[in-house]
């Protein structure tokens, strides 16, 4: 009887050593619908209570219900047929006992039948669901949907769709993606247009869908004829009808569970959410960064199986006369795996507090000028934690991701040739891990994104302040070492600053991102080993290797390894 | 059509995780390291009700005879689902086999009344006696079918239960009101409803003890309980050879034998 909440130790800890006070104050309003909800919380501890509860549903769920369908939903896949697509028959199992369980309106408002949880819990359940089943996640995190229509829908379109999702009745699809249209969105060509009544219609085609066969969709398409770029795009909704054919699904390397849709429009009735031309500049950004920080739990889930994985089949699998865990080259690994799954949580939930802090005191300011108060320290807060997320969701994803992939490839090395068969778990979480440093953004794309906070030194004053204070013992030695990596960090971005190469400056953004990364999650590691001894040694795994990496991210960039680039016609045929 | 239904619920010591610090160094059982559970076949009991309940309407009223600490346990008859929720808590009650068991549940039956369908689990994993549920039903006369794995029909007066047999299924149709004892392989219960949970989980269930109840104390508790375990030991039992014999006069007689000589019989 697995239950992946309180089998996880560590997402325990990161809940229990959360200061969620704030942000519970404010997606409650001070708890007004304590006297509207029976399951309404009174006040913190209640609503802290009752993040562990719902926590604690998902986890059994996750362990007990989903994860030993996991296999078979694998090997079963989606079916499309006669362009109807039907899901695995343990998608549908699953699919059922979270609508049971009240799981699909997560984050959406009670008014609407939601649970009204912050992002960061909600985050927390993606990640013990993509633990148990990852192509799962596709369907159960596609609730940042009805979040953006919550954000900037007006009222009669929330009234309508909402409802629905909580319920557990419709799910529903980003529709993005276009054939000529994949990292640049931009380029999206798909038709909006209005009929002699006004009503919008759509018209073209969609492809690489996410459950593009779900019953809500939200579209991104251009309803300002002659335009080329961004600005000529709309965000519609629509119902996936007869009037939306899947053409195909994919036949992909994981995440067969679910569906990934080829569909045409024709004709189709939609609404337009929001304002016209911001659909891809203000709507799918949002979107977009939501379901960043989705796939990064995702991401999460799938490292946490891999190691569970490699870890018990180290310590059953006997060579040499003895377990192999007791070999010091697998041992190696396992920490190695720990210290990144325990450092990458500690990311992934500071970037999700950061989400939810910019999100909900957007909601606290406009309630507060709704009411003529002044509203200035918020405005500020929210500002700072504005440009926080959106350094930290793509660092996030861009580190997140790229490690899923790294546990995965070491948890089957701990198996040998037997991980690379069918039969064991890890051959699957590996090929599901592939996608997830590249969908909803290439790792390219997270560094592009992430850049600009990272030669801004967004974190400075943070950093100095975490300097300035007094440590004791190891904790003092690792501080010494961050300190280190910043004084390498500043070297760097100077040196690139002054090359005044943008070529050059666009190949070491990765290394000044992971650099960055290093200090970011150092830190909070260090805060964690002030809170419990065992941290100390995840922090300082964490922070020396770090170190090290950072020297060899230093030399990348004086040696000037990425001059080259000018040479690029000669070296790769182009 | 509506129906209201009644389930007889257990908490039962979770004998499928047992650590080893459960047995004391003089062989009893360490109550305190067993964590109590859900009896696994009265939750599967609950979820067939919910289940007439989603298709009909009416009401599901979970009940449990136990100590106070099993109000957890109605607790997740909440979440899961339940309307109304009773706990059946006395000291006089302590100690009851099946027979003072099922006593005092038939008077809390009573005294509930207007119920269509009695549920309970085939039986506990703590005592195996499977004789609750029906020596509930003898007491409340009424009719019972056992090892129910689906509620083919239900009408007005009547319902049509398939009960899991040896080697295959039976169809049997009773009147209402019915009690049924349930099988695991029924369905797979529902998971908790987190709404329910949050808005349940400091809620405190009715009680009903020996003065809310026309109980002849003599029946309730250890002095009802006729049943006493003159010692417990450990029997494993190994299948030998399959023996076939034949559905005629001479091969039951044949088997009745055998049975004889092996002291399984006489």
């Amino acid at each position: 009887m697995p239950n992946f909440f309180t089998d996880n130790k560590d997402i325990v800890f990161q809940l229990e050593n959360m200061d969620l006070e704030y942000i519970s104050e404010l997606i409650e309003d001070n708890y007004k619908d304590a006297d509207k909800f029976d399951y309404a919380p009174g006040d913190y501890s209640e609503a802290k209570d009752n993040y562990k509860k719902v926590l604690e549903i998902i986890g059994d769920l996750a362990g007990n219900i989903i994860a030993p369908l996991a296999a078979e939903v694998d090997e079963e896949g989606a079916h499309f047929k006669d362009g109807v697509v039907t899901y695995a028959k343990g998608t549908q199992e699953a699919m059922k006992r979270l609508s049971q369980a009240d799981m699909m309106g997560f984050t959406l408002p009670r008014k609407y039948g939601g649970l009204n949880m912050p992002m960061t819990i909600y985050t927390m359940s993606i990640e013990m669901v993509s633990r148990a089943d990852a192509s799962l996640m596709n369907l159960y995190g596609l609730q940042d949907i009805g979040e953006t229509i919550n954000k900037f829908a007006n009222d009669e379109q929330k009234d309508e769709f909402l409802p629905q999702f909580s319920a557990g009745k419709a799910t529903g699809a980003m529709v993005l993606t276009e054939p000529d249209a994949g990292s640049d969105l931009q380029a999206v060509n798909l038709k909006a247009y209005q009929d002699e009544d006004g009503n919008w219609k759509l018209n073209g085609v969609k492809r690489f869908i996410t459950n593009g066969s779900g019953d809500i969709l939200l579209v991104l398409a251009r309803s300002e004829p002659g335009t080329i770029d961004g600005r000529g795009l709309s965000m519609f909704v629509c119902y996936g009808d007869d009037t939306v054919i899947v053409r195909r699904i994919e036949n992909k390397l994981g995440i067969h569970g679910s569906p990934t849709c080829e569909l045409q429009f024709n004709d189709t009735p939609c609404q337009l959410i929001g304002q016209r031309k911001l659909g891809l500049i203000k709507y799918v950004m949002d979107l977009m960064n939501g379901a960043r920080l989705g796939v990064s739990a995702q991401a999460m889930g799938i490292s946490q199986a891999a190691y569970e994985e490699a870890l018990s089949y180290a310590k059953a699998r006997e060579q040499f006369g003895k377990a192999i865990i007791e070999i010091p080259a697998v041992q190696n690994l396992l920490i190695d795996m720990r210290t990144t799954l325990e450092s990458n949580r500690s990311l992934l939930y500071a970037t999700a507090r950061a989400v939810d802090l910019r999100d909900k005191l957007i909601e606290r300011i406009e309630h507060l000028k709704a009411d003529g108060k002044p509203a200035i320290e918020e405005m500020a807060l929210q500002k700072k934690y504005n440009r926080i997320a959106a350094l930290l969701t793509p660092m996030c994803k861009f580190i997140l991701t790229e490690s899923a992939n790294e546990i995965t490839y070491d948890s089957l090395q701990i198996h040998g040739g037997t991980g690379y068969m069918k039969e064991f778990n890890v051959e699957r979480l590996a090929r599901d891990a592939r996608i997830t440093n590249i969908y909803e953004g290439t790792s390219q794309l997270q560094v592009v994104a992430a850049i600009g906070g990272v030669v801004n030194d967004l974190y400075s004053e943070m950093f100095d302040e975490y300097e300035s204070k007094n440590y004791e013992g190891q904790i003092a030695d690792l501080v010494n070492h961050l300190k280190e990596i910043r004084s390498i960090y500043k070297k760097c971005l100077s040196f690139v600053q002054e090359k005044n190469d943008k070529t050059f400056k666009d190949a070491a953004s990765k290394d000044l991102v992971e650099m960055y990364s290093y200090l970011i999650t150092g830190y909070l590691l260090i805060d964690e080993a002030g809170k419990e001894n065992r941290k100390i040694h995840i922090a300082k795994r964490y922070i020396l290797r770090s170190l090290a990496a950072c020297k060899q991210n230093s030399e990348a960039i004086s040696l000037e390894i990425y001059s080259d680039l000018q040479n690029a016609d000669e070296i790769i045929d182009i | 059509m509506t129906y209201n239904s009644i389930v007889l619920v257990k908490q039962v010591p979770d004998t499928a995780n047992i650590s080893g610090d459960v047995m004391k160094p003089d062989g009893t059982v360490n109550r305190a390291k067993l964590p109590a559970i859900f009896n696994p076949e009265d939750k599967v009991a609950l979820e067939l009700a919910l289940q007439v309940k989603d298709q009909y309407g009416g009401k599901v009223t979970a009940v449990t005879m136990g100590p106070p600490k099993a109000a957890e346990l109605l607790k997740e008859c909440l979440y899961m689902g339940a309307d109304d929720v009773i706990l059946v808590t006395d000291r006089q009650f302590a100690g009851a086999d099946t027979l003072a068991t099922s006593y005092v549940l038939s008077k809390v039956i009573d005294k509930i009344g207007n119920y269509d369908m009695i549920f309970a689990g085939r039986q506990a994993i703590d005592g195996d006696t499977a004789q609750v549920g029906p020596q509930t039903a003898e007491k409340l006369k009424l009719p019972q079918i056992t090892y129910t794995e689906k509620i083919l029909e239900l009408n007005d007066d009547s319902i049509k239960v398939q009960r899991l047999i040896d080697g295959g299924c039976e169809v049997l149709v009773s009147k209402l009101p019915v009690l049924l004892t349930v099988v695991k392989e029924a369905s797979v219960p529902r998971p908790f409803r987190a709404k329910r949970v949050m808005a349940y989980k400091n809620f405190i269930p009715q009680q009903l003890t020996t003065e809310d109840l026309d109980v002849d104390l003599e029946r309730c508790g250890l002095p009802g309980s006729p049943t006493k375990v003159h010692k417990i030991e450990s029997v494993v039992l190994s299948a030998g050879d399959h023996v076939s014999i034949e559905p005629t006069k001479e091969g039951l007689g044949l088997l009745i034998d055998t049975l004889m000589n092996d002291h399984i019989f006489g």
